[in-house]
């Protein structure tokens, strides 16, 4: 009995490690061969190449290490803007897939179809190659609402430019902080002594009133500034000032946000219609309002199906923008595992750091996610 | 008759209201309707505001007039029920319907009467709709990529012979049947694989070779899909039941091997196989970039297959797995025979949205130099002859894939419709 279990894990062992073993004496005598020494030791030198758009301050005598740091951030940029723009239309969407509404359901169905049986790839090129490639030149655009510019060369909108911008962070931190405190009073009141107190108004106020009060007595002031049409030459126009989007991150943007949504949408609709119509009717039944039903019986409920399969969409938006490196946004992939790697040539080292970049991003969610499942999963006896 | 009761519309002043109702409904459709298809605005004379809201309002005011509960009428009870129950759920229908109007004639007009399709030069695009000389001219790259012309029959005949054996299932005999899954499985793969290898790759049988660099266009996006989906499968399945073993080494292998590939986009793997798998390989040996790819999708896949198979091992009772172990079955045969049948049957959706994402994956494998239809088009695009009609063959392949992919996901629907066997 004990050989039955102790032989398949043995073999299962045996081929990893030979899988393994000749892998990387393979690599080993590669490398020897053509004069290429294994190390991370590139990271530190310069990197001579330039980056389009960046978050950070770069240029080409910064480090190949900096240089992952951008590509990293500019990753994170579009992921951010991508989970932000899904969650808002995928929400919507799934909810209209429930109307009572006969056309807003069929057009929230079509828009899913659509979008969902489209590749991703084929989206991006759509949005990037021909829809904004529509778009007027900078010496032509109208201004939309005043100063917001919509041009080929991208979308420039008004910046804000802050004084004293720390202390009103800090407010805000502030506020936070206190309405943690003040959640956690009133759940301790509420389950000791039965009080209630309104929370959320409270929350609402002091999110408000705190910043506000720094605002107006901190010194904080505002300014903004507005894209100013620019000649470079007799017919090279450019926008100065202001905030440039690049088309790149706008299509990217557009195109993994109503891509991913049809995927939440579907999460969402999963999710309310999974509650059974019986919770209702019981919740109305034991005298629960219409709000209280919504809050304390419907979307815990929802949620908990929810949250899990969104979470995994977060991730696969995460790991599509990737897909940015086809045109030529610079991510990840096209900055690091790229350019770096054609002037570099550490094709193992590039690739793997690349690899356990994103690794590390989908495990870290994964994990708080299984933590998250774990604490609201209900506890059956 | 009784007086007009405008603002609270009852049963009682059923008649006079759906009159009025319907016809401010009709005329501000009407008005649409003229607007976008002949140009024509019927209120110009009114302040622009008030011209350009006035359908909307004449609509709201229209529908709000027929929302009468219980009218006896089936066809506006119906019709209330669906598209006009409350002031809000009007105002989206009427948006709607105005947004569907409006955009019916550009659309067709670019795709229809203002396109070109004669002529084989650029020049014969003279209007402002689409081209789609620039298809038609492609065409055979679009399906069959740097493929030497003479020699595209092959391919056809592959993908003729392909699809005639998947069809086998359908014609077999009673008596036979059980040796399907066996076909499937390992005989039609193998087939399959002899068939593209001297067929569509050719050199031998007085065949000219032709490179896998020169493959491409939609049968590339096949041969890869097909390939990656077989391999995937089983060893999807492996890794599902490796996870849910309780033999320490084999689960932490498996579980590994499943986060791993889970974590990272397709688009690093492509550029593992490309760049990092060949450092990985003794020197004198070759493998087809095309294989590494194919590798590398199968593999990537395989994690997805597993996790999905995974929740259909866990989605069945206890009892199953008791039941037939006090059969005395052993491992393979209570997975085989009980187990796997079942879960498999659960698992339809998730496997075949694994699969649609596979097939909507493989345009990726541009990132290698490998131009499957996406990537015949960005080479199309940048023809110096063929400049400018980027929008026409994002359209042509869009709609190639929503065909394909829809039709897998409808007949994914159907065969979860027929293995639902209520428990």
């Amino acid at each position: 009995m004990k050989f039955k279990k102790f032989l398949p894990q043995a073999i299962t062992l045996l081929v990893v490690v030979i899988i393994f073993g000749f892998f990387s004496l393979n690599a080993q005598i590669n490398m020897a061969n053509r004069g290429i020494d294994f190390g991370y030791g590139f990271l530190t030198q310069e990197s001579s190449f330039d980056v389009q758009f960046s978050l950070i301050e770069y240029s080409g005598s910064d480090s190949y290490g900096r240089a992952y740091l951008v590509g990293l951030l500019n990753t994170l940029l579009v992921s951010i803007l991508g989970i932000i723009f899904c969650t808002v239309l995928g929400v919507v969407v799934g909810i209209a897939r429930l109307s009572p509404n006969f056309l807003i359901r069929t057009t929230a169905a079509w828009y899913v179809e659509f979008f969902r049986n489209i590749p991703l790839l084929l989206q991006i090129f759509f949005w990037y190659y021909a829809a904004l490639r529509a778009l007027p030149l900078p010496q032509e655009a109208e201004p939309m609402l005043g100063s917001f510019f919509l041009t080929i060369k991208g979308f420039y909108t008004p910046s804000l430019v802050w004084m004293n911008l720390d202390i009103f962070i800090y407010s805000i931190i502030a506020s936070i902080v206190s309405i943690i405190f003040i959640r956690i009073h009133g759940k301790k009141l509420r389950e000791n002594e039965g009080k209630h107190i309104p929370v959320l108004n409270i929350s609402i106020a002091i999110l408000f009133i705190l910043p506000l009060l720094t605002f107006f007595f901190g010194g904080v002031k505002v300014g903004y500034e507005t894209p100013v049409l620019k000649q470079l030459a007799k017919t090279s126009f450019i926008f100065e000032g202001g905030l440039s989007i690049p088309p790149e991150l706008l299509s990217l943007v557009i195109a993994l946000s109503l891509y991913t949504a049809t995927f939440i949408a579907e999460c969402v609709r999963a999710g309310i219609q999974g509650v059974g119509k019986g919770q209702r009717e019981a919740a109305a039944s034991i005298g629960l309002n219409r709000k209280q039903v919504l809050n304390l019986i419907i979307m815990p409920q929802a949620l908990r199906i929810i949250i899990p399969p969104t979470t995994n969409q977060y991730l696969n938006l995460t790991k599509n923008s990737s897909l940015a490196a086809a045109i030529a946004y610079p991510d990840l992939v096209l900055v690091f595992a790229g350019t770096a790697l054609m002037q570099t040539g550490k094709a193992i080292e590039i690739v793997s750091i690349t690899m356990l970049t994103y690794l590390t991003l989908s495990l870290s969610i994964s994990l708080l996610m299984n933590w998250y499942n774990a604490k609201i999963a209900i506890v059956e006896k | 008759m009784k007086k007009f009761n405008f603002i609270n519309p009852t049963k009682e002043n059923l008649i006079p209201n759906l009159y009025v109702g319907t016809c401010l409904v009709i005329i501000s459709l009407i008005d649409v309707f003229l607007n976008s298809f002949f140009k024509l605005n019927l209120i110009s004379f009114l302040p622009f505001i008030l011209s350009f809201f006035l359908p909307f309002v004449l609509g709201m005011i229209g529908l709000h007039l027929i929302r009468i509960e219980y009218s006896g009428i089936k066809k506006l009870d119906n019709l209330n029920k669906n598209i006009n129950t409350s002031n809000f759920n009007a105002a989206l229908t009427l948006l709607i319907l105005f947004i569907i109007i409006k955009a019916i004639p550009p659309v067709f007009s670019w795709m229809i009467f203002d396109a070109n399709i004669s002529g084989d030069t650029k020049d014969a695009c003279s209007g402002s709709g689409a081209c789609w000389t620039y298809i038609k001219i492609w065409f055979k790259r679009f399906m069959y990529g740097m493929y030497p012309n003479e020699q595209i029959w092959r391919v056809n005949l592959a993908f003729i012979f392909l699809i005639a054996l998947a069809f086998v299932g359908f014609f077999t005999a009673e008596k036979y049947k059980k040796f399907l899954t066996l076909y499937y499985v390992v005989i039609y793969p193998i087939i399959a694989f002899i068939l593209i290898y001297y067929l569509i790759s050719g050199g031998a049988l007085g065949l000219e070779w032709v490179e896998t660099g020169a493959w491409g266009g939609l049968s590339l996006t096949f041969i890869v899909s097909f390939f990656s989906l077989i391999f995937c499968f089983p060893l999807g399945m492996a890794l599902a039941l490796g996870r849910r073993t309780e033999l320490p080494v084999v689960k932490y292998v498996s579980v590994g091997f499943i986060e791993f590939w889970r974590g990272v986009p397709l688009i690093t793997v492509l550029f593992m196989s490309s760049v990092m798998f060949p450092m990985f390989l003794p020197q004198d040996f070759f493998m087809d970039k095309l294989v590494r790819v194919i590798i590398a999708i199968s593999l990537f896949e395989a994690a997805y297959v597993a996790e999905v198979i995974r929740g259909g091992l866990q989605a069945l009772p206890r009892g199953q797995y008791d039941a037939s172990k006090s059969l005395g079955m052993g491992y393979w045969k209570m997975h085989i025979f009980v187990i796997l049948p079942q879960a498999l049957k659960l698992v339809i959706p998730g496997i075949a949205n694994t699969f649609l994402a596979l097939v909507k994956d493989t345009p990726l494998i541009f990132v290698v130099g490998l131009a499957e239809i996406v990537g015949m088009l960005q080479m199309a695009k940048t023809n110096p002859k063929w400049l400018g009609f980027a929008m026409e063959g994002y359209v042509f392949s869009a709609i190639i894939f929503f065909i394909i992919c829809y039709a897998m996901s409808r007949y994914s629907y159907n065969l979860e419709l027929k293995y639902k066997t209520d428990r």
